[in-house]
């Protein structure tokens, strides 16, 4: 049994998940979206990619081609479970059931990581489909926690939380985001999921800095980036508003934010997110090959660096 | 805090004609419909496209712009119970049943219906299909009490139109001519890797049902018999079999 599953699966545990969890980490490569129809062609050829990953939800059926297909990718290349539907952010409770079904995708693939967003999608009416946005105060701020460490304990391993893409913001707020997602990470042991598209949406969006963004960001807590494309349109008063659509390559402003965030976080697992009009598998290729070369650099450089100083 | 603002948010959210919710603001300091408009787009495409995917003949016969205006009504009133998104739309058919502007196309609930049966069997669990040498090995005295265990994968959709037969015809580029006007009953099933939409004989319907639902051999051909005296029992029953419509037993 693996040294970050615990032995009793039932049993909740009180101390934090070890911040290190160096025998499950994906490893510092160039990843992509796993999609069905890319599945043969990937089986078939077998293409040079670090690392594959899922939308937990859409694995959890109780068979099917789904998981025989996860299950032959799995047995050739590491696993990134990303998480859409546990709604952390939300003003309720964690739904034990949709926990239940993530811990059952946990112990069958025995994924290299598991992720999930610092958003809300589940309200009374039901499951909205997609990543909401909440308010940053000392109240979220404890429940997001509470959230983030009933998860890690529930599946009985460290998680990522994925900083948001958002297009408001909300008056009440008192807290910086990046405090916010490094108190929790701080209060829970969890690490964090950047994802730099999502920081050149948020800060063209509110007028920030995303250089500084990156700055300031806990890079020691940074278990996985996130890449993506863009949209861009203007809101009511014509200001730039970017969306984050996730359906053309990522951009090169994001690119030159990439390489910033590497050289501050060292070579780490970088996916390529492409969910809408997804292309061919060559296309797709390319762009992981792109961040693949930058993670290469970026160790070259820091490896200059140290026989410089040695 | 947060309890009312997350509520307000999600109110306006699904009501289109709903005001912005109190308490957003932008860096210049002042609310913006359209950004909040972007969360609002977001919910919707993201069910219709849901909906699209999962009922793709169904799109064909009305037209995208159709489909997408219908899904949207569905949407309003209809959101997933679970993050599961694959199962979402497990009622649409029913909605599309009464759905007015589609009472033209009488044959639509039940082609929806066909679809839904198909990404239910798709992630339905695996099983080993019933052996049709299994079914040889049975003692025939004992034939009449047993109930054979449907296959986890495997439904029904029986409909006064040819629904199977106009489900096959939008599985082909471009879509083929549809020459029934039968009533059809459809065997959705999927024995191992690759779901099948099998048209079963019409004499066969009220026995596929009832031994589908559980009932015994006996009391299905039994009821089958009463529906259509020149119902063959034999060729019934393997040809069920032979579609996979059953799990092995733990005997094999």
């Amino acid at each position: 049994m693996p040294a970050d599953l615990p032995t009793t699966t039932d049993t909740v545990k009180s101390t934090p998940m070890s911040i290190t969890d160096t025998k499950r980490t994906l490893p510092p490569r160039a990843g992509l979206g796993l999609k069905p129809q890319h599945y043969d062609a990937i089986l078939s050829s077998e293409p040079d990619v670090g690392f594959f990953e899922v939308h937990a939800e859409n694995y959890m059926g109780a068979g099917g081609p789904p998981h025989r297909y996860l299950e032959a990718i799995t047995a050739r290349y590491p696993l990134s479970l990303h998480g859409v539907g546990l709604s952390i952010g939300a003003d309720r409770p964690l739904d034990r059931a949709h926990l239940a079904r993530l811990k059952q995708l946990v112990e069958r693939y025995r994924p290299a990581s598991f992720s999930e967003h610092l958003a809300w999608s589940t309200h009374d009416t039901g499951f909205l489909n997609d990543l909401l946005p909440l308010p940053y105060t000392p109240e979220t701020l404890a429940r997001v926690a509470a959230h983030v460490d009933e998860t890690q304990q529930a599946l009985g391993r460290r998680m990522l939380l994925e900083n948001p893409s958002t297009y408001i913001l909300f008056a009440e707020s008192t807290i910086d985001e990046i405090d916010f997602l490094d108190a929790v990470a701080g209060r829970t042991g969890c690490g964090l999921l950047l994802d730099v598209n999502n920081v050149m949406v948020s800060a063209v969006n509110h007028r920030l800095d995303p250089f500084a963004y990156i700055d300031r960001f806990p890079a020691e807590r940074v278990g996985e980036i996130h890449l993506a494309g863009y949209d861009e349109t203007t809101d009511e008063a014509g200001d730039r508003l970017l969306i984050d659509a996730h359906g053309t390559p990522v951009k090169t402003d994001v690119i030159e934010l990439y390489r910033h965030a590497l050289s501050r976080t060292g070579p780490v697992a970088t996916l390529i997110e492409w969910d809408n009009d997804v292309p061919d598998f060559a296309t797709l290729k390319a762009e992981a090959d792109r961040a693949e070369a930058m993670i290469t650099a970026e160790a070259a450089r820091r490896n200059a660096t140290q026989t410089r100083a040695a | 805090m947060g309890t009312a603002t997350l509520d307000l948010f999600a109110a306006a959210l699904t009501d289109p004609r709903s005001p912005l919710p109190a308490g957003l603001t932008t860096a210049r300091g002042d609310a913006d419909a359209a950004r909040f408009a972007v969360y609002r787009n977001n919910v919707h495409v993201g069910l219709t496209n849901a909906l699209a995917q999962r009922f793709p003949v169904t799109e064909q016969l009305v037209g995208a712009e159709f489909f997408r205006g219908m899904a949207r009504i569905y949407a309003q009133d209809h959101k997933p119970a679970s993050p599961l998104m694959f199962e979402y739309g497990d009622d649409f058919p029913d909605f599309i049943a009464g759905f007015v502007p589609a009472a033209g196309l009488a044959y639509l609930p039940d082609v929806a219906r066909v679809e839904a049966a198909w990404s239910r069997a798709y992630h339905a669990a695996d099983a080993i299909a019933l052996p049709v040498t299994t079914l040889a090995a049975l003692a025939p005295e004992g034939l009449a009490g047993t109930r054979l265990p449907r296959h986890p994968s495997a439904s029904l959709v029986a409909s006064p139109y040819p629904v199977g037969s106009i489900w096959a015809a939008h599985q082909t580029e471009p879509v083929g001519a549809v020459a029934a006007s039968r009533p059809e009953i459809v065997l959705v099933v999927r024995p191992d890797a690759v779901v099948n939409v099998h048209v079963l004989p019409a004499a066969d319907a009220a026995f596929a049902a009832a031994v589908l639902a559980g009932q015994t051999l006996g009391e299905a051909a039994g009821q089958a018999l009463d529906a259509n005296a020149e119902f063959d029992f034999g060729a019934a029953l393997v040809g069920l079999v032979t579609l996979g419509a059953f799990a092995a037993t733990e005997r094999g």
